[in-house]
């Protein structure tokens, strides 16, 4: 079972190093899914959230790491 | 983007840099110890670490390849881009792999992390019906925004040598 676990900890570490980054990212596409799909009139808006999400979300993430 | 953090972390000595000639000796010494302690399972610890090693790589490629290619209905033709660009991938590793090995590997995963950042947010859009301005030149504009804010980011980050020894 020990083995099991640090198999699939092994995994989930080549997908994931940061889970709070990647929360967010998913977090980010959500909500620019979310926009494209009520607001199909302003296309870009969705783009936006993308572009400013993911540079906010690296930034946040970077941070986080220097505080600790 | 998690290439990217770690890359600016690196930069910035907020963690220690990379050096994948030690890891390299470090994981060949523990397989090898592995395989000392119990021979009959050999193959299957060598199996697990290539199956490791390439199983990223190989869902980035089948995920783009379905991403690509189902929406279109061209997924043999992406399919058949995917392994000629691996056999053109390989190829030119085979050529370039030793002044390539000289690149510092921070420098080198720092650009991937961009890239992949830059490529990743412009296909994104393009899955959610996005009319980026410029189509794909976007790319370019995305990856230098990447590029300063994480030159930024190294700046603020930025660790003295001393305290990233400690």
């Amino acid at each position: 079972m020990t083995a099991l676990i640090n198999v699939l900890r092994e995994l989930a570490g080549l997908f994931v190093d940061d889970g709070a980054l990647a929360l967010a990212i998913i977090a980010i596409v959500v909500l620019a899914g979310m926009v494209a799909m009520l607001m199909p009139g302003i296309p870009l808006a969705a783009g936006a959230i993308l572009l400013f999400g993911c540079l906010a979300a690296l930034l946040s993430s970077v941070a986080r790491a220097d505080r600790r | 983007m998690r290439w990217l953090r770690k890359a600016i972390l690196r930069s910035a000595g907020v963690i220690p840099l990379h050096d994948e000639a030690t890891a390299f000796a470090a994981e060949t010494a523990e397989l090898r110890e592995q395989a000392r302690r119990n021979e009959a399972r050999l193959n299957w610890i060598g199996g697990v670490t290539t199956f490791k090693a390439v199983l990223l790589e190989g869902l980035e490629v089948v995920f783009i390849v379905i991403a690509l290619g189902s929406g279109r209905g061209m997924l043999v033709p992406a399919s058949v881009g995917a392994i000629a660009a691996c056999l053109l991938v390989a190829a030119v590793g085979l050529i370039v792999h030793r002044p390539l090995a000289r690149v510092p590997e921070n420098t080198l995963k720092f650009a991937v992390g961009i890239m992949l950042s830059a490529f990743g947010v412009f296909w994104t859009g393009e899955g959610l019906g996005v009319d980026w301005p410029v189509a794909e030149l976007a790319i370019v504009g995305f990856a230098a925004t990447f590029l300063a804010v994480s030159g930024a980011a190294v700046l603020l980050a930025r660790r003295p040598k001393a305290e990233v020894l400690s």
